[in-house]
């Protein structure tokens, strides 16, 4: 497959942001300034840049807790999502929603989830709704190894089958569900969501080329109306589960053998197809993030909270909800 | 025209799938079959095809949260969930995912669904099939509860439930399926959160929900017949609930017997209760009464299930303590 240099230029913009954005937000978690739960996505950047480049904002992913890559992919705005995470005003869910809830009806990002294995039902009917309305549109569902032993995930793979919806199932399997080990060989989860009566593959989750081109195939196949796809992306978690977790459960060793092993940037700029990305547009590209996060970082820091009759809103479309009487 | 529950609520459906090509009715047997266990969405395939009334697996958890997406991203789905006892095998999707979607979501969600469900005791059904649970969802905010308890009435508020943009939990009582009375004809919408006076009277405050408005309106004639005039009010909606039309009754009659199928502890008539406990206080000349289930299971047997449902005579003689006290 050929890649123009847009395709190169977007794919490392979206990899390159979503590391340091998710650097930027840790170090600013550390201090404190941030509130709540997070949950790191590095080293797993190809997977939902991979999966989301051949999408529009017509196609709909349903994200996980660790949903700050997906949203970046999918084509969030920085801006909205910084000022979402550090739980304010103008933030892209006027601060209700936080890291683990962040949505962009706008992007088709419905929305990062706090229950494991959430997600897929609703992206499921995402799915209805473009089959139905004729849109040509794709409906995602992210799902990590833990969630996909979730009795939601299992049901979501049945209807989209039963249904034949124009559905992804893109599993991102680092090994560990929460801070238990996933005692499932590699391949088991493609396996299973096979057994639905799916094409199911696994792919190399540190490797863009390889996501997107499962990708582009699972999609052209939703909107060909040839039903859903599960693609199980192999990668290897960097951090722990939230930030804050010091991974004492995982051996040392083995753990730093991973990162180096499993880092989707220098894999991607050193494979001979992105030769046409030279390094000036690399560096062009890098400096831009940096100032860009500088920028949104300064601004949500400094934005305003939600004032407190904000708490009353947005509970129903036609009437607000209340305290007492 | 005079017609039964199910009856009306079969009218309604074809006129909105008529009205509005966005509306798809889902669930099990909905398109096969007779149209659901009580033939309620009988001819709906016939008339709108397999595309707009979809069956699905038994897999209520999908059935719920693809709902829910599909409501997300622009249809207005109308699911049934066969018997609300199936809450317990997807109640993240309502609760979790569904009702919080516009609050999270900074208001940028509109989830316009419906969800038809049957519930209540009387047909010998059992513990996990007669149940009324619809406290539990009144007490979760971004949820509607509608609750009729005559043609009628689930013509009007079925109407309003599938053209207004909140989920919504449309209860159906499967002893009242049957029951008939007049229906306008052509398009009918009964606002949510307005009380239906049943009969006006002037003593004592019957307030029934569900199939206990029909019961309540029995314990009222009985009532005249010894001289005792009872305001008969049936709330129709639990969420919104019409706290106003209760107040005014009671500032009127000065007692209160509220008549609910659930399960005494937090109960809809709790609420009521406790409602008018706190901002009716002066106009009460006798404690609430309250009438409900008992604490335990809806037995499977007639003659225990005979016991477990109040009756006529339960309300008549809460009545009759709250007029001695």
């Amino acid at each position: 497959m050929d890649y123009s240099l847009d395709e190169l230029t977007r794919a490392y913009r979206l990899m390159k942001t979503i590391r340091e954005f998710e650097e930027r937000i840790r170090s600013e978690y550390q201090q404190g300034k941030l509130p709540g739960f997070i949950h790191m996505y590095r080293n797993q950047e190809a997977i939902a840049v991979g999966a989301c480049l051949d999408m529009t904002n017509d196609d709909y992913i349903a994200s996980t807790h660790r949903g700050h890559g997906h949203c970046i992919a999918k084509g969030c705005e920085l801006e909205g999502m910084m000022l979402e995470l550090a739980c304010k005003q103008d933030g892209l869910c006027n601060g209700k929603g936080g890291s683990m809830h962040i949505a962009d009806m706008t992007k088709g990002m419905l929305g990062a989830n706090a229950i494991v294995g959430g997600g897929p039902p609703i992206a499921a009917g995402a799915a209805l709704t473009a089959k139905t309305l004729k849109t040509g549109g794709v409906s995602m569902a992210f799902i990590g190894d833990g969630a996909s032993d979730q009795g939601t995930v299992a049901e979501a793979l049945n209807l989209a089958v039963v249904l034949q919806l124009p559905m992804i199932f893109m599993y991102e399997n680092n090994f560990y569900a929460e801070f238990t080990r996933n005692p499932k060989p590699e391949g088991r989860i493609a396996e299973r969501a096979g057994a639905f009566g799916m094409p199911s593959i696994v792919v190399d989750g540190s490797d863009f080329y390889a996501v997107h081109a499962a990708c582009r195939e699972a999609i052209e196949r939703g909107r060909n109306g040839g039903g859903p796809t599960a693609i199980e992306a192999v990668s290897a978690r960097y951090y722990g589960h939230f930030e804050g977790d010091p991974q004492d459960y995982r051996d040392g060793a083995e753990l730093r053998a991973q990162r180096a092993a499993g880092d989707p940037l220098p894999r991607f700029l050193e494979d001979p197809r992105t030769a046409a990305l030279n390094a000036n547009s690399i560096a062009d590209i890098d400096s831009a993030v940096f100032a860009e996060l500088d920028r949104t970082v300064e601004l949500a820091l400094a934005a305003a909270d939600p004032t407190p009759d904000k708490l009353y809103t947005d509970v129903y479309v036609d009437y607000e909800g209340r305290a007492m009487q | 025209m005079k017609m039964s529950i199910r009856e009306a609520i079969n009218l309604t459906l074809h006129e909105e799938m008529a009205r509005d090509s966005r509306v798809v009715v889902m669930g099990e047997d909905v398109a096969s079959g007779q149209g659901g266990v009580y033939g309620v969405t009988a001819g709906l395939t016939e008339k709108f095809g397999v595309a707009r009334v979809i069956d699905t697996p038994i897999t209520e958890s999908a059935i719920v949260g693809a709902a829910g997406g599909a409501a997300l991203t622009g249809l207005r789905p109308v699911a049934e969930l066969m018997f609300i006892d199936f809450l317990g095998v997807c109640l993240d999707q309502l609760l979790n995912q569904i009702a919080k979607f516009r609050y999270m979501f900074g208001g940028q969600a509109r989830t316009p669904l419906v969800i038809r469900t049957m519930i209540g005791a009387g047909e010998g059904t059992g513990p996990q099939h007669s149940q009324i649970l619809y406290p539990m969802l009144a007490a979760i905010p971004g949820i509607k509860v509608v609750v009729p308890s005559n043609a009628a009435d689930a013509k009007g508020l079925l109407a309003e439930a599938i053209r207004q943009d909140d989920p919504v939990v449309f209860c159906e009582h499967k002893a009242l399926y049957m029951n008939e009375c007049e229906v306008p004809e052509g398009d009918y919408v009964i606002p949510f959160g307005k009380a239906r006076t049943v009969v006006a009277g002037t003593d004592i405050t019957l307030c029934g929900l569900s199939r206990m408005a029909v019961l309540a309106e029995q314990a009222a004639v009985e009532l005249a017949a010894e001289g005792i005039s009872a305001e008969v009010i049936d709330p129709r909606t639990l969420s919104p609930l019409d706290e106003e039309s209760i107040l005014a009754s009671v500032s009127k009659t000065g007692r209160l017997v509220v008549v609910d199928e659930s399960n005494p502890l937090c109960s809809m008539a709790s609420e009521i209760a406790g409602m008018v406990a706190e901002f009716g206080f002066d106009y009460l000349d006798a404690p609430v009464q309250r009438v409900t289930a008992p604490h335990t299971p809806v037995p499977a047997t007639p003659c225990l299930e005979k016991e477990y449902v109040p009756s006529v005579a339960d309300i008549v003689r809460s009545a009759k303590k709250a007029l001695e006290y």
